[in-house]
């Protein structure tokens, strides 16, 4: 938010200021004008001398996919707010509009409380203003956890905190209170250009989550890959199919009416394929999210999203 | 249940703005069922108002076609500043308030 935005304060108290000068605008492109021109320069002189290749040898038309890490298929990246209408892009667009800011401001009140003597310390005891400490944390998740031995997300390491540190209760998955947090901390990056950095212990995480959005699976018997790699951007009934792109994630639904996340939609579907819907917080769903948090590398971070 | 009360930058006195309100609700519709059959009964924000210390600036009644999370935005041209506060009551009873100061530049 900047001045000349809304807030719940005409003047006198300062609003929030994000670094880099983050305005209520999604999508901001991180090119200058220049760079926008040479990058379109160089993509039409790509796409004309794959056009001459494709055609001379006679290939499939769908792009050849390279296998694993680090060179995972690259489509043109396109936000899932693209597809959606132009309201709904105002929604997004405005603070003051987004109904997920019900959720970043209890997201708010969470991380002061509980500070104080003889109580637990707050999330801000250890990590201050959120905006300054939590830019780009939340595009480190998930992780592999060497003390847990497992691939934890940021819903697991916000538990893991309280659990540990506050010596609290863990929030229960898909509770307001841990969304609030998870949609505050990933406010903090909102901007920022995805970007993952590929440990040597994501590896075979990483691996199982490509082969799960590969495999076929359900009644419907459909992978991932069907609707969201190679027929993105054509109809499925009423909707258009988006890339299933993970950037915008914790994100406030209309159909949900509320904040859910990144998990929350992947079940979602699950059930639409009608396969077995995997439990939040579960193995399989986070080796998912992993994969899909590379796959989207290159993209700004649009959280707290508002889809469909 | 929190709500969001937002003023437009620089808001000025005796020049009309709009006052955005956002209630977090779930707005109950009172038509919908649970998976075993039991109706969900209703509970929507039944009345709100809004005042400016204490003068009645908007009041009303939302129903069961409003969606969850009600989004309003009203236009006013405010006498004065001061403590703009926002007040509901749902069917459950449940009521909740939230205010904010409203500085206005002369």
């Amino acid at each position: 938010m900047t001045s000349d935005s809304w807030s719940s304060q005409a003047f006198g108290a300062q609003p929030q200021v994000f670094e880099g000068g983050l305005g209520p605008v999604a999508l901001r492109s991180v090119k200058t004008g220049g760079d926008r021109i040479r990058a379109w320069v160089s993509v039409l002189g790509l796409c004309l001398s794959l056009g001459l290749l494709l055609l001379l040898l006679s290939l499939p038309l769908q792009a050849q996919v390279l296998k694993g890490p680090g060179l995972i298929e690259s489509p043109r990246l396109r936000s899932g707010l693209s597809y959606a209408s132009a309201d709904l892009k105002a929604t997004q667009a405005d603070d003051s509009l987004n109904p997920a800011f019900l959720w970043i401001d209890q997201g708010q009140v969470l991380w002061n409380e509980g500070s104080g003597p003889g109580k637990p310390p707050s999330c801000a005891s250890c990590h201050q203003d959120w905006a300054q400490s939590m830019r780009g944390v939340s595009m480190k998740y998930p992780r592999w956890d060497p003390g847990q031995s497992r691939l934890i997300n940021l819903e697991g390491q916000i538990n893991a905190c309280r659990t540990q540190r506050q010596h609290l209760p863990a929030l229960a998955y898909e509770s307001d209170e841990l969304l609030s947090l998870t949609a505050l901390v990933s406010l903090a990056s909102r901007g920022m250009v995805l970007k993952r950095s590929l440990d040597e212990s994501l590896i075979p995480s990483l691996l199982k989550g490509q082969a799960r959005y590969e495999s076929r699976m359900g009644q419907n018997n459909l992978a991932c890959m069907h609707c969201h790699t190679q027929n993105a951007g054509q109809r499925l009934g009423g909707e258009t199919i988006s890339q299933g792109q993970p950037h915008a994630y914790p994100a406030y639904r209309l159909e949900w009416q509320r904040v859910g996340s990144l998990q929350k939609r992947l079940r979602a579907c699950l059930s639409g394929v009608k396969a077995e819907i995997w439990p939040l917080g579960s193995e399989e769903l986070t080796e998912l999210e992993l994969y899909l948090s590379f796959r989207g590398e290159g993209l700004a971070i649009e959280s707290p999203g508002v889809r469909r | 249940m929190t709500a969001r009360i937002l003023l437009p930058p620089n808001p000025k006195a005796g020049v009309k703005m709009d006052i955005r309100i956002l209630i977090q609700h779930p707005m109950e519709t009172g038509f919908r069922y649970e998976i075993s059959g039991a109706a969900v009964p209703k509970n929507v924000i039944k009345a709100f108002s809004l005042d400016l210390d204490g003068l009645i600036l908007v009041s009303g009644e939302l129903g069961t076609g409003t969606s969850a999370n009600p989004f309003l935005q009203f236009s006013v041209i405010l006498p004065h500043s001061g403590f703009i506060q926002l007040k509901w009551l749902d069917d459950e009873g449940h009521s909740g308030s939230e205010r904010v100061l409203c500085n206005l530049s002369p």
